[in-house]
């Protein structure tokens, strides 16, 4: 069958002929796997869809995608990503990187691309470490990890990527773990369909240099995470526990019920994705290990992309002073006319 | 009252960084532009925009050059020093000719301002002026007196005297008031209160003139016969953006520009940023590394992208442009140079970025470098850096310097629709397509864009495959692909045209140059050989490739002096290149050549036969050992 006649892409038609050289159990795999089915049930055009990437062993996801892409270099992708969805806001434009290029080398850019709303899908794999650089310790780690670069310890504290991105500005942020492909394949689909700046934590398991760093979460979903649905209030343990706003605006972990010493379920906070960004910002204080941290999507809102505000401008400029003419552009200002003799006129 | 006629006239307005200096001069240059003189100027100001008032490091000075024959450059020294405070006497006093004019606001030669400047004794009193045509006039006081009776403050009034000061060299040079009047309040369309008030001061500043008879002669420079034509003055950054979105035109692509704020490249970013018709689109970055990278971003999506920045930008870029040179994308990267290393000198120019330009990134990363040798060539270099980019799919550095930048000369408009075009063709054709599958003769591989059906590719900074573009590191594929890398930029040599030599073919001495001191080279050239001395000079616009043309002259010359605002960048590329001792003549004062300082090298050169060292006479006596190395 030819291309032009197939009607539904299949996963395959998203993989490329190049071996995938993650290490054998690596997260990445079943974060590739899920995007690439994702993307074909979507439907996308191939050739309208563009992934971005930086420096890194996630950064090396454009290559096994069969569509076009662009492995760029540490920390610089979402400029890359930007000048591209910018000048060409036909395209779908996706971000890959990870907590060392996306937080650290990369940080100042991931602030300001999602500040401007850009119209890009940034998708953070984070694992707590540099894998490609031989596992030193990462922005994201916990205080006390112990790499070649830390034999002692880390000292210096995390950083919360959800905290950061809302403080910035994202307008769609979301958290899914590598081992979910269901939350992962809705999340994406939520994503492509939303316009702005989109951030997604993906929880992603190093097994060489950071095995079993998000075991905490992925062993135990039913104490350790908070499954976000829009309008549901926030209850894990087989919604026997919930989330409750304390005395002075602190979160607390009750038990639910009417029974003594329980709460009431109207009591608990409902999830709302739209909500205000005070309560986005409170769920993305809910940590490990003090609380089950919340999966799905965080927030979200609805504003201007930089890409269509700056198409408006250029179609704005030109119903107002008209389609450029360059010979008049050259005669601005004061000009004069030197005649045949070599004088002014 | 007798008028003298001059040929040229140099005069530099001197005073405060928030005396309005620049304007002045400004304003007197479309006045010249207007009288049919050619031109030429030179605005030196120091990086503080209001550095405190009466200090000699807050001096801001426009020297501009106006003649009624072609001149190349802003003039060596003053014939004319206007100084509005004792700080811009104190700084400049030293440059202007003996017996030359000097008009002086003593309304600022009060005790305070005259102890900040340095003075113990007021010059003015202490007979030290006596080899000047001094007129002193209390310009703050003039000012005062044409705005009594105005609603606007007095410090408000205070900031007009500039315009009394143009006024009065207004009727020294004969100029016409009318259109200048009708400028002045064009600019200050918004604040018609202010336009007014300059407007008043402006006209008390001529008729001063006129009546206090205290100027003797007034004087006429004819206007210099120019080829017939529209011309317009402009200046280094605004001609650059004006190429950059008529070359773009020519390539049938869009243009986008993205920068960082710095010294002397925003107003780039500033002119191209008022070109939203034209579909231009502009994107100030958070950093330079950004604007790079959105640049190249734009560039993998069909459009013609360019950033530019100065020195310490381009340093950030460096890791990009390597980017760029390897996933063979075309780019323009514009560096308008100022003193370095470091922050360096913001608002001086050096050419001391060369090296920067061809080998400042990891790895074998050759880009071609173009350099501009003047304000309206910058428009040519841009229109040229990007074809080259797109013709042969690399990263293409511009150089550009502060005192091309900013300083403006009379432009003949061009013709566009005489300039050939360059239209860009994107591959859209999947039968046998190859990501590395280069054009026989430019070596460029295809610019497909995303968007194109069936053409979906990987690219990125990991070595490729010379064919299909994979990820490679078989040794003996990085060695092909450092070579094709370097025979691209070797072979732009094929499309640029013939080496601009002066003079003749062989001879005593040939003068090498590049980028902005073209001018004072040149006319340093010409007047030698008005002489009979046998000198010529070669100006190179390619630095990279090197321009063919010279390696059949340089070896055919007695002497080769190679003058730059840098260490000898030039002089030792060329040695390793073609094993010529080349001389070199050096200044790193953030300052351009003297014409004289040109003259005295080459001449030093013509009366020894082993001469290894050159040094030009500079009067600076605070740099022990000022200029001229070998």
């Amino acid at each position: 069958m030819s291309e032009a006649i197939k009607l539904k892409l299949s996963k395959k038609d998203l993989e490329t002929d190049q071996d995938v050289r993650w290490c054998p159990g690596c997260g990445d795999y079943a974060i590739l796997a899920t995007v690439q089915r994702t993307l074909a049930n979507l439907g996308i055009k191939r050739e309208n869809t563009v992934f971005v990437s930086g420096i890194g062993c996630s950064s090396r996801f454009p290559y096994y995608m069969n569509t076009y892409g662009f492995h760029t270099i540490h920390g610089r992708a979402p400029t890359v990503a930007s000048g591209l969805k910018i000048t060409r806001p036909d395209l779908d434009v996706w971000v890959i990187t990870g907590d060392g290029d996306g937080l650290s080398i990369g940080g100042n850019h991931m602030i300001h691309t999602l500040r401007r709303n850009m119209d890009l899908k940034i998708i953070l794999f984070n694992n707590q470490i540099y894998g490609l650089t031989k596992g030193q310790y990462s922005p994201t780690s916990s205080v006390g990890t112990k790499a070649p670069s830390t034999p002692s310890g880390s000292i210096d504290h995390p950083l919360n990527p959800i905290s950061l991105v809302l403080g910035a500005g994202a307008t769609f942020v979301a958290r899914a773990a590598d081992t979910d492909a269901k939350m992962m394949a809705s999340i994406l689909e939520q994503a492509y369909a939303h316009k702005g700046a989109v951030f997604i934590e993906m929880l992603q398991n190093c097994p060489v240099f950071n095995d079993g760093v998000w075991e905490g979460v992925k062993d135990d979903p039913k104490n350790k995470q908070i499954l976000l649905v829009d309008g549901k209030p926030l209850l894990f343990a087989e919604g026997k526990k919930g989330i409750k706003l304390g005395a002075d605006l602190r979160p607390e972990i009750v038990d639910v019920g009417d029974g003594p010493g329980q709460t009431p379920l109207s009591q608990i906070l409902v999830h709302t994705e739209k909500g205000s960004p005070v309560y986005a910002n409170l769920l993305a204080q809910l940590t490990l290990p003090d609380f089950p941290i919340p999966m799905g999507v965080l927030y979200r809102l609805e504003k201007p992309t930089y890409d269509t505000l700056a198409t408006a401008q250029i179609e704005d400029a030109k119903a107002k002073l008209g389609l450029g003419d360059l010979n008049k552009l050259m005669f601005a200002g004061m000009t004069w006319e030197v005649g045949a003799d070599g004088t002014q006129h | 009252m007798e008028t003298k006629h001059l040929d040229r006239v140099v005069i530099r307005f001197t005073g405060d960084s928030g005396d309005g200096m620049q304007l002045t001069g400004t304003e007197f240059a479309k006045a010249a532009a207007e009288a049919g003189n050619d031109l030429s100027t030179f605005p030196d100001f120091p990086a503080e925009i209001r550095a405190p008032a009466g200090s000699l490091f807050g001096v801001s000075g426009f020297q501009l050059h106006f003649s009624s024959s072609e001149i190349h450059t802003p003039g060596d020294a003053p014939d004319v020093l206007v100084a509005m405070n004792p700080a811009a006497l104190k700084t400049n006093l030293k440059d202007l000719v003996d017996n030359g004019t000097l008009i002086i606001n003593t309304g600022a030669f009060i005790e305070g301002n005259l102890k900040k400047a340095g003075y113990s004794s007021n010059p003015l009193e202490d007979g030290s002026l006596s080899k000047y045509k001094l007129h002193a006039v209390d310009i703050t006081h003039l000012t005062m007196t044409a705005l009594e009776g105005s609603e606007l403050t007095n410090k408000e009034k205070g900031r007009a005297k500039n315009f009394f000061a143009l006024g009065l060299v207004f009727w020294m040079y004969g100029r016409e008031t009318e259109p200048e009047v009708r400028r002045i309040h064009q600019q200050f369309a918004k604040k018609p209160q202010f336009g007014e008030a300059n407007v008043k001061v402006f006209k008390a500043g001529y008729h001063y003139g006129e009546t206090a008879e205290v100027f003797q002669t007034v004087y006429k420079v004819p206007p210099h016969v120019f080829k017939p034509g529209m011309y317009r003055n402009i200046t280094g950054n605004e001609a650059i953006a004006l190429g950059l979105v008529v070359g773009a035109e020519l390539a049938g692509k869009k243009l986008f520009y993205s920068g960082y704020p710095i010294t002397p490249a925003s107003s780039i970013l500033h002119s191209l940023a008022k070109f939203k018709n034209f579909g231009c689109i502009t994107f100030q970055a958070e950093d330079e590394i950004a604007a790079i990278g959105a640049a190249l971003g734009a560039a993998y999506g069909g459009s013609v992208a360019v950033t530019a920045s100065s020195g310490p930008g381009i340093a950030l870029k460096g890791e990009a442009i390597g980017l760029g040179v390897m996933t063979e994308l075309p780019l323009v990267i514009v560096n308008v140079q100022r003193g370095g290393p470091s922050t360096g000198l913001p608002t001086k120019t050096e050419q001391s970025d060369l090296f920067q330009a061809i080998y400042g990134r990891n790895g074998e990363s050759p880009i071609p470098v173009i350099a501009a040798k003047s304000p309206g060539d910058t428009f040519y270099c841009a229109i040229e850096a990007v074809k080259i980019a797109t013709r042969y799919m690399v990263p293409v550095m511009l150089l550009s310097d502060g005192y091309i930048a900013n300083g403006s000369e009379p432009w003949p408009l061009p013709n566009l629709e005489q300039l050939p075009r360059f239209d860009v063709i994107h591959r859209t054709d999947p039968a046998g397509y190859f990501v590395y599958e280069r054009d026989p003769r430019t070596l460029a591989r295809a610019w497909v864009i995303p968007g194109t059906p069936g053409l979906e590719h990987r690219i990125g900074g990991i070595e490729k495959d010379s064919l299909t573009g994979n990820i490679s590191y078989a040794p003996e594929n990085h060695e092909k692909m450092t070579h094709a890398r370097a025979d691209k930029v070797a072979r732009i040599a094929q499309d640029v045209g013939e080496l601009d030599l002066y003079g003749a073919d062989s001879g005593d001495v040939l003068v090498i140059g590049w980028g902005g001191t073209f001018g004072a080279l040149r006319q340093a050239v010409q007047t030698m050989q008005t002489q009979g001395k046998k000198v010529s000079h070669a100006h190179l616009r390619w630095l990279s490739p090197l321009e063919p043309g010279l390696a059949k002259v340089i070896k055919n010359y007695k002497h080769v002096l190679v003058p730059e605002l840098n260490m000898g960048q030039l002089r030792t590329i060329l040695r390793a290149e073609f094993l010529v001792d080349c001389i070199g003549l050096n200044k790193i004062q953030g300052q351009p050549f003297k014409v004289q300082e040109v003259i005295e090298a080459i001449d030093k050169l013509l009366g020894t036969t082993t001469a290894t060292t050159t040094t030009t006479t500079t009067t600076t006596t605070t740099v022990a050992d000022p200029i001229g190395i070998a």
